[in-house]
């Protein structure tokens, strides 16, 4: 994998190649137990490579950093802090200044949709809100790379929509370089300027694909037919490894 | 009844119906009880009818000649409750920070579990004297284990991915044990604290037994020597009522302190 920064090219996971421009939303996409989730631990120096290296912004990964935010699959959020607890505590941990990320934290918590529930507690909400609540807490520290691991997947279809909508609208407003990771095809088409498809077991790049669609994009853009190309084009792909990428 | 009553008056009264069929039964068995006594014309000194008890436990309430002794029998329960288990929790902590400790300590501390209290109780009274301190360390030992045994379950029972969340920020072990571990372990904790101030009494009772000229045990032995079985009887209740007073303290506390599981449990139909 490749990422740019400051016009700095870097390699990293070997022979998984690509790159992602400063400020651009990427998805990957790619089967289940493609290895997407271990790519994304790997990068975020969650977890060691057993062979090969990993670099990302010209630095190898050698350990957890706090210039990548992370978004799980679940929310996890602790139950006995509020909601603006929740999103403060990078803030707590990296030791950075209380009282100037507290407003910050309030402002992303209204940018996520969630002003007035700073004081709840995170039992208090909805999966689709935990969710909104986990993504303020990705942004609160200010790391320039932001990495969603499938994080809609637990929600119904018509939620999982509206927080696409959101996703875009808070990565438009952040300015973030986004690496989201995914196995809905079209929710990758939706979000991404660039995908990544990856293949079944062993994890390899079998293409990456430009989606140059203008923004902001709107959930009717799905039934436009370059939208639908590109879906259909990426479960060839897919299709062609024997399985399916499936509907969703 | 076209308006609602009042959330608090709901409250107490879904209680009082709730407590009407507890207070039912004993009424029913009492009644039994106190019948059974005088139709087969029972001796007192071998089984006292329930009036013979509450004549002798309200005679002791309102002569006050319970309260300084169960002043005492409540201060070693306290005190060695509170010691025993910040002895337990500090063991558990130990254990799960420095595992080396789980091999070194923990053996020996189920080993010490497995002797019978009231075989150390008088060693006890040898080792600390006659007073209050060889009951509070009688009262520590048994409230100990229950506090130790949940705390490394609780401290030990994380989430990988709450680890990961704090993983990726570089947290150390000190930051996960504040915003994690520890945290996480309370409710575990207060399951163990409740299970430890019931034993807290009954060890009290124990070391009072084993060698003491105060406190409810104390008396306890007193009435029966006499015979007095409707006193000792008496002195039952009052052990009942100073456990189940302490239970429900802690219980108070608890919901106070873990609020997040109790809010769980209102989800519950």
């Amino acid at each position: 994998m490749v990422f740019t920064r400051g016009g700095r090219a870097v390699h990293a996971l070997d022979r998984i190649g690509f790159e992602v421009a400063d400020g651009a939303f990427v998805a990957i996409v790619g089967p289940s137990g493609c290895g997407k989730s271990t790519l994304l631990k790997l990068v975020a120096g969650l977890r060691q490579p057993t062979k090969g290296r990993i670099t990302l912004y010209g630095r190898p990964v050698q350990g957890p950093r706090a210039d990548v935010g992370i978004v799980f699959q679940s929310p996890v959020l602790l139950p006995w802090r509020t909601v603006i607890g929740n999103v403060m505590l990078p803030i707590d941990v990296l030791g950075l200044d209380r009282p100037s990320h507290r407003t910050k934290a309030r402002e992303l918590l209204a940018l996520v949709g969630l002003a007035g529930f700073e004081e709840a507690y995170p039992q208090e909400l909805s999966g689709g809100m935990q969710q909104r609540a986990a993504i303020a807490r990705a942004l609160v520290y200010d790391a320039p790379l932001l990495m969603m691991d499938e994080p809609f997947g637990a929600l119904d279809a018509m939620t999982r929509e509206q927080m696409n909508l959101e996703v875009q609208r808070i990565w438009s407003a952040s300015g973030k370089t986004v690496v989201f990771i995914t196995h809905s095809i079209p929710e990758a088409v939706f979000l991404a300027d660039r995908i990544v498809v990856m293949s079944p077991r062993p994890g390899r790049v079998l293409s990456i694909i430009d989606n140059a669609a203008p923004r902001p994009r709107g959930l009717d853009d799905m039934s436009l037919p370059e939208f639908n190309r590109l879906v259909r084009e990426i479960r060839q792909l897919l299709g062609s490894q024997g399985e399916a990428g499936g509907p969703h | 009844m076209s308006e609602l009553p009042p959330r608090e008056g709901g409250k107490i009264h879904r209680a009082i119906s709730r407590a009407r069929l507890p207070v039912l039964v004993l009424c029913l068995v009492l009644g039994i009880w106190e019948g059974l006594i005088r139709g087969l014309e029972v001796p007192g000194y071998v089984v006292p009818a329930p009036s013979a008890v509450a004549q002798a436990f309200f005679a002791g309430v309102f002569s006050g000649a319970y309260f300084p002794d169960l002043a005492i029998t409540t201060l070693e329960t306290v005190v060695g409750f509170a010691l025993g288990s910040l002895i337990g929790l500090a063991i558990g902590i130990a254990i799960v920070v420095f595992p080396a400790c789980e091999r070194i300590v923990y053996p020996y501390v189920v080993a010490i579990q497995t002797i019978p209290k009231v075989a150390i109780a008088p060693l006890m009274v040898v080792w600390f004297g006659f007073g209050m301190t060889s009951k509070v360390i009688v009262v520590a030992l048994v409230a100990l284990f229950p506090v130790l045994v949940n705390a490394i379950a609780g401290l030990k029972a994380v989430d990988q991915d709450r680890l990961d969340l704090l993983g990726a920020l570089s947290a150390t072990r000190w930051q996960v044990f504040r915003y994690l571990r520890f945290p996480n372990a309370l409710p575990f904790i207060f399951a163990g604290l409740n299970t430890a101030i019931v034993l807290s009494v009954i060890g009290a009772i124990v070391g009072e037994f084993v060698g003491s000229n105060k406190g409810i045990g104390f008396r306890i032995l007193q009435a029966n020597y006499q015979l007095d079985i409707a006193g000792a009887f008496a002195l039952f209740a009052v052990l009942s009522i100073l456990g189940v007073t302490l239970h429900a303290i802690l219980r108070f506390v608890e919901r106070r302190t873990v609020f997040w599981t109790a809010a769980q449990e209102t989800h519950r139909p």
